[in-house]
């Protein structure tokens, strides 16, 4: 089988993109929690997350507006979002400080997964918008010039 | 965090954005269903994993540089938390509200029971 035929999740050259972008993402993510002061409250991921959530769904929006998944779209969905988002963000530290703060105070344990999951989903809303954004003020300059 | 351990944790993040690519790409392939099982998946696996390490590595038996690689890097690269997120979105999008609160609040609940468990296995060491 000719490898263009490949679904993308098996061809060479898509997992490196995504593994350059998730490699950039854990980093800044990396960064970002050793910027923060150790508290009780887990900021850093909160932060990382919200952050992540908003910025996926800014690209992948912007992305499906301005065309087909093919040639430089797909490049930045994989290398930016699958990428770079996906690994920005995490689930795993989490889930797990969530569960460690059970421990200590049921009450923040909740308070932090449900603000995590609830405004994560109002972030992406918001990034959704700002994507749609982005394509109507390009297309409008595009149309004029 | 030493610069080889931050370049390490980096290089791992990679690795495990590239195995939750793949592994997305396999599920969705076979399953074939209208719900983004595979991200669930990947996020209740990691988390699991994350909680045994964090517990190996509370109890000392695995060093903090490997926590901050495995755990940081691997496994943060690995789970994500802005696919679910735009997942649930998108759900929502199509009027399946049922599906977006069971993909939101449900992986939820499994990804921390999963990673108390894990910690949980690891104290009885």
């Amino acid at each position: 089988m000719n490898s263009t035929h490949r679904p993308p999740h098996r061809q060479w050259r898509f997992l490196v993109l995504v593994a350059a972008g998730g490699a950039i993402g854990s980093a800044a993510r990396a960064a970002i929690a050793l910027a923060f002061p150790d508290t009780v409250f887990p900021a850093a991921t909160l932060t990382v997350n919200l952050l992540g959530a908003f910025g996926l769904g800014v690209l992948l929006e912007a992305l499906s507006r301005f065309g087909d998944d093919r040639g430089r779209r797909r490049v930045l969905r994989l290398a930016g979002g699958t990428g770079f988002f996906g690994g920005f963000t995490t689930y795993s530290t989490f889930a797990l400080e969530t569960a460690r703060l059970v421990d200590s105070s049921l009450g923040i344990a909740v308070g932090y997964a449900l603000m995590t999951v609830v405004i994560g989903v109002v972030a992406t809303v918001l990034g959704v918008v700002a994507g749609a954004g982005i394509h109507r003020r390009r297309s409008q300059n595009g149309g004029t010039a | 965090m030493t610069p080889l351990v931050f370049v390490s944790l980096a290089l791992c993040g990679g690795l495990g954005a590239a195995l939750r690519f793949w592994l997305d790409g396999a599920i969705t392939a076979r399953l074939r269903k209208p719900f983004p099982y595979a991200t669930a998946v990947i996020n209740v696996s990691g988390s699991f994993a994350l909680g045994l390490l964090m517990g190996a590595a509370a109890g000392a038996l695995v060093s903090e540089s490997v926590a901050l690689i495995v755990g940081t890097g691997f496994l943060g690269g690995y789970t994500t938390f802005s696919t679910a997120s735009v997942e649930t979105v998108r759900l929502t999008q199509q009027g399946r509200w049922l599906a977006g609160l069971i993909n939101g609040i449900g992986m939820l609940v499994l990804a921390v029971a999963a990673a108390a468990l894990g910690w949980a296995l690891m104290s009885l060491l």
